[in-house]
């Protein structure tokens, strides 16, 4: 018997009613599996929201929170005072939002609650639109794709503006802890939980969770698309820890973006020119991130 | 369960494990594992989204067909191509 890459306990159930391939539901899996059974989680309207099925089933064996789309991680600020005052240590509090409940309208919440320093778990679990109410564009969508929102037609209306940095504003706070991680590597997700988990302060995760119904792609190639977005450095795995980058996976050699586009329907409106951008706006990216890794490394401790 | 308004808690708590949902009946297409193939590698269990894929106590693969919607990531990262979707009757 090999031996297991990932804690095997599970404290998520099966049975619960994501699409099939769903990735935000892998990257629960992961983050209760880094985090074991002493745990809370906080929930905002989204699709983790309705995967429970009706109530009253849960779809995870810890404490599960459903609050109001804004609400997550002042929630989560709440449980972690409420802890507090009972004494107790030893709980993980979670906030686990997606990228609408995150970057759009939970952002004036987890802007505060990382200012105060509350001593919680912030994941934005990222399928770049609100897949829950029908793939409308979120701020997290990324230049170039198709929503219901940026429709495309015949008049090429696709979304205008680029992906907005969440990691980036998150270090803007001067917290303790913030990465990036992808459904795709299981390993580097649950090493850098575990060695987040204990540290004094907000911590947040972007998690990058390919969503087979909004990206338009068949429901077996999900891993495949958080393999692609890795290598293609659309979406770079790095962590930020008080201020210091690190790139944490480095592809040997960088795939062009149209081998990542190629593959999903909201991607296939665009010309050869609209593509040229993206490749330009990712490359310039990376490099940036490199240059910060490089420019940081002299004040890690 | 309960069967009227009056007999639900004042304040609304999950007391049931979603798994009773059996989520095996929307599947099209079912995973059939090869064991004689399989090398007990567990890239399946670790990519499986419903936590459909489970690990007996010999070590092999075993599928909840209960639970299994048939996304088919589990054929898609099998390292060793043992897993092979069928078309459900």
């Amino acid at each position: 018997m090999a031996k297991l890459t990932i804690p095997q306990e599970e404290l998520m159930s099966s049975g619960h009613i994501g699409c099939l391939g769903c990735g935000a539901t892998l990257a629960m899996r992961y983050l209760l599996k880094a985090l074991g059974k002493r745990t809370m989680v906080t929930i905002p309207a989204g699709c983790i929201a309705i995967m429970s099925g009706i109530y009253p089933r849960s779809f995870l064996k810890v404490p599960l929170l459903d609050v109001a789309f804004e609400t997550t991680a002042a929630s989560a600020s709440g449980i972690r005072a409420a802890l507090d005052a009972k004494g107790i240590k030893d709980v993980y509090v979670v906030g686990f939002g997606g990228d609408g409940g995150t970057a759009d309208i939970g952002i004036q919440a987890l802007s505060g609650t990382a200012e105060r320093g509350d001593n919680i778990i912030y994941v934005m679990y990222d399928n770049e639109a609100y897949m829950n109410t029908g793939i409308q564009r979120s701020s997290a969508t990324p230049f170039g794709a198709w929503t219901t929102t940026t429709p495309v037609g015949t008049t090429g209306d696709f979304k205008k503006r680029p992906k907005k940095n969440m990691v980036e504003i998150m270090v803007a706070h001067d917290i303790p802890y913030a990465a990036t991680a992808s459904v795709s590597y299981p390993e580097d997700f649950v090493k850098k939980v575990q060695k987040a988990k204990d540290m004094d302060g907000t911590k947040f995760f972007h998690v990058f969770s390919p969503c087979p119904t909004g990206w338009r792609f068949s429901p077996e190639m999900t891993i495949q698309m958080g393999v692609l977005a890795y290598q293609t450095t659309v979406f770079p795995m790095y962590e930020v820890e008080n201020g210091v980058y690190r790139v944490t996976k480095k592809p040997a050699k960088r795939k062009p973006v149209t081998e990542y586009l190629k593959l999903q329907g909201r991607f296939k409106h665009l010309d050869d020119e609209t593509i040229e951008i993206i490749q330009k706006n990712v490359d310039k990216n990376w490099e940036m991130l490199l240059a910060k890794a490089e420019f940081t490394k002299k004040y890690a401790e | 369960m309960a069967k009227s308004v009056e007999d639900l808690p004042y304040i609304p708590l999950m007391s049931e494990s979603s798994a009773v949902n059996k989520t095996g009946v929307w599947r099209v297409i079912r995973p059939i594992v090869n064991q004689e193939e399989c090398n007990q590698c567990y890239t399946c269990w670790k990519f499986c989204p419903d936590v459909a894929i489970q690990i007996d106590e010999e070590g092999n693969i075993l599928i909840d067909y209960d639970h299994c919607k048939g996304c088919g990531i589990c054929e898609a990262v099998c390292p060793k191509n043992c897993i092979e979707m069928v078309k459900e009757e």
